[in-house]
């Protein structure tokens, strides 16, 4: 819609995920820009405009005490799950529309150990709903995944396969945070957390940051480097009828969720099928969401995960790979920050950059998910 | 702190916008929208369907069946209140035909629980006010077979 110009990502940058004491969000933010500009072969001052956020590690346009001082304008985006995907949004609009042709994105974020804690205010939520332990991101995961598994012959073992696929995959991945592989028994013997999830099939929160360098096609090849095309992200909320996080009711009536919709608008913006993914990352925010979010986005049929795991499918060297730096539940939760880990990891598989877990074979067309409180969605689809 | 019984008897809901007590016992307070006739939990002014500013006070069926379920194992951080150790309990959607409810469930083993599961509205003890007031809320029990 009206996007003149193309999109490229010049350059990624990351602090590692997992827990580093002594190192605050900010700084985190800060070293992971530096390696985006290196990684671009740019400078600070080169950089015409920033989007940039956290959920809990202060504002992103506080950065540039640490970055320069150079005037350049820094918008704060504070979107929850979405802050990544929104943040990389604006800054393509603001290529598209031909208004800059060299941008950062930012990410980060540093949460304390156990369980999000949310205000129901913000939310517009009455107090109650907080004081008698509703207010409780996993609850509605287990409760969403329980149905699905009756409805499409979902079984516990699948569950365990998708958490031990992460932890093998960030026992590839040197800034992953959880990279000690768990057998399938270990999964499932773990102790409870809202049935059929166990302790192993979720994420913590965490932290971590990501920067991407964005350009304009033009200004990527006057630069001489070879971006990853960024063919499409698009954003969505809920609509009426769809069962979210956070709802004290729902409908009667059924819609589909913010992930379908987000999803198949950025597949029919980038003019590519979700059959012609060969890389993809989906939100795991804990396993069950990896099988449900697989087909919501089209990459599969509703029921088909089971034989998929089975199979292998989904691995690193399977037909389809998800989630090849561990995903969520292997790098944790940094709120500001998933989004855009996302959109690094594809980048890497894209540039044949992903080292040890490095899909074989180079591929050529990744896809992203993200999807989070109170029912919002980011997908974006990159190409060579 | 909350471990011994209080001199007072007092009780008070978590919230007095939720329960109203009828001839039959309590009931949700919801509203419904005049225009197209959707039921929300708790009551809200406007309709998150059609917009319009045409909702009114409707109180929701006391009966329902289970449509969603699962169980907290751990203690969730404040805002959540409890009294002493923490017991794990059942929590669910409850659909009233017109809305379906998030509640809490009187039952926390999970293998009672199922898709289809009649069950009625109750009051249930949540935690105790500084005070000794007793507070309540809401939560689904099954119906006796
Ligand atoms: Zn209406």
């Amino acid at each position: 819609m009206g996007n003149h110009e193309d999109v490229v990502i010049i350059g990624v940058g990351m602090h590692r995920f997992g827990r580093t004491p002594g190192v605050s969000g900010r700084q985190m933010a800060v070293h992971a820009t530096h390696q985006a500009l290196a990684d671009a072969g740019i400078a600070w001052p080169d950089v015409q405009f920033a989007f940039g956020g956290s959920y809990a590690a202060g504002d992103a346009d506080a950065l540039v005490a640490d970055l320069g001082l150079t005037g350049l304008p820094f918008v704060n985006v504070k979107n929850g799950c979405g802050t990544g995907g929104s943040a990389l949004t604006s800054a393509r609009h603001a290529i598209a529309s031909g208004a800059h042709d060299l941008g950062l994105v930012v990410g980060f974020d540093k949460h304390p150990r156990g369980a999000f804690n949310e205000d129901p205010a913000n939310l517009g939520l009455g107090e109650w709903y907080g004081s008698t332990g509703m207010m409780v991101t996993t609850q509605f995961f287990a409760m969403k995944i329980q149905r699905y598994m009756a409805e499409h012959g979902i079984s516990e073992r699948t569950l365990a396969k998708v958490s031990t696929k992460a932890f093998r995959n960030g026992a590839l991945n040197p800034m992953a945070w959880r990279r000690e592989p768990l057998t399938e028994e270990q999964v499932l013997e773990a102790p409870m957390v809202n049935p059929p999830l166990t302790q192993y099939m979720f994420c913590s929160p965490g932290e971590g940051a990501v920067a991407l360098v964005v350009a304009s096609a033009e200004r990527a090849r006057r630069l001489g480097v070879e971006g990853i095309r960024l063919r499409g992200v698009e954003f969505r909320s809920r609509r009426f009828g769809s069962f979210e996080v956070y709802n004290t009711w729902i409908s009667p009536e059924r819609a589909e969720g913010p992930t379908s919709e987000a999803a198949r608008a950025v597949f029919e913006a980038a003019g590519v099928g979700p059959e012609e993914v060969q890389v993809a990352q989906v939100q795991d925010t804990e396993s069950g969401a990896e099988v449900m979010h697989l087909a919501e986005t089209g990459l599969c049929a509703h029921g088909e995960q089971e034989q998929w795991y089975a199979d292998g499918v989904t691995e690193i060297n399977g037909r389809l790979p998800v989630n090849t730096d561990g995903g969520v539940l292997a790098n944790g939760e940094p709120i500001g920050a998933t989004g855009l880990r996302q959109v690094h990891e594809i980048v890497q598989q894209l540039r044949g950059r992903a080292g040890e877990h490095q899909v074989p074979g180079r591929p050529s067309v990744g896809f992203t998910h993200v999807y989070g409180a109170p029912g919002i969605s980011a997908c974006t689809v990159l190409t060579r | 702190m909350a471990h011994q019984q209080p001199m007072t008897t007092t009780t008070r809901m978590v919230d007095p916008d939720l329960v109203a007590d009828t001839s039959e016992g309590p009931a949700l307070r919801g509203a419904a929208c005049t225009e197209c006739s959707t039921t929300t939990f708790p009551a809200q002014d406007r309709c998150p369907r059609c917009s319009a500013l045409a909702m009114s006070p409707t109180l929701l069926p006391r009966r329902g069946t289970l449509w969603a379920h699962t169980v907290q194992h751990f203690a969730p951080k404040p805002p959540f209140r409890h009294d002493g150790e923490f017991e794990p309990f059942g929590l669910g959607y409850v659909d009233l035909g017109s809305v379906i409810v998030e509640s809490r469930l009187t039952v926390s083993d999970v293998t009672a629980l199922s898709p289809g599961l009649p069950v009625r509205l109750a009051l249930v003890p949540a935690f105790t006010d500084d005070d000794g007031t007793t507070v309540t809320t809401f939560a689904f029990e099954p119906e006796e077979q």
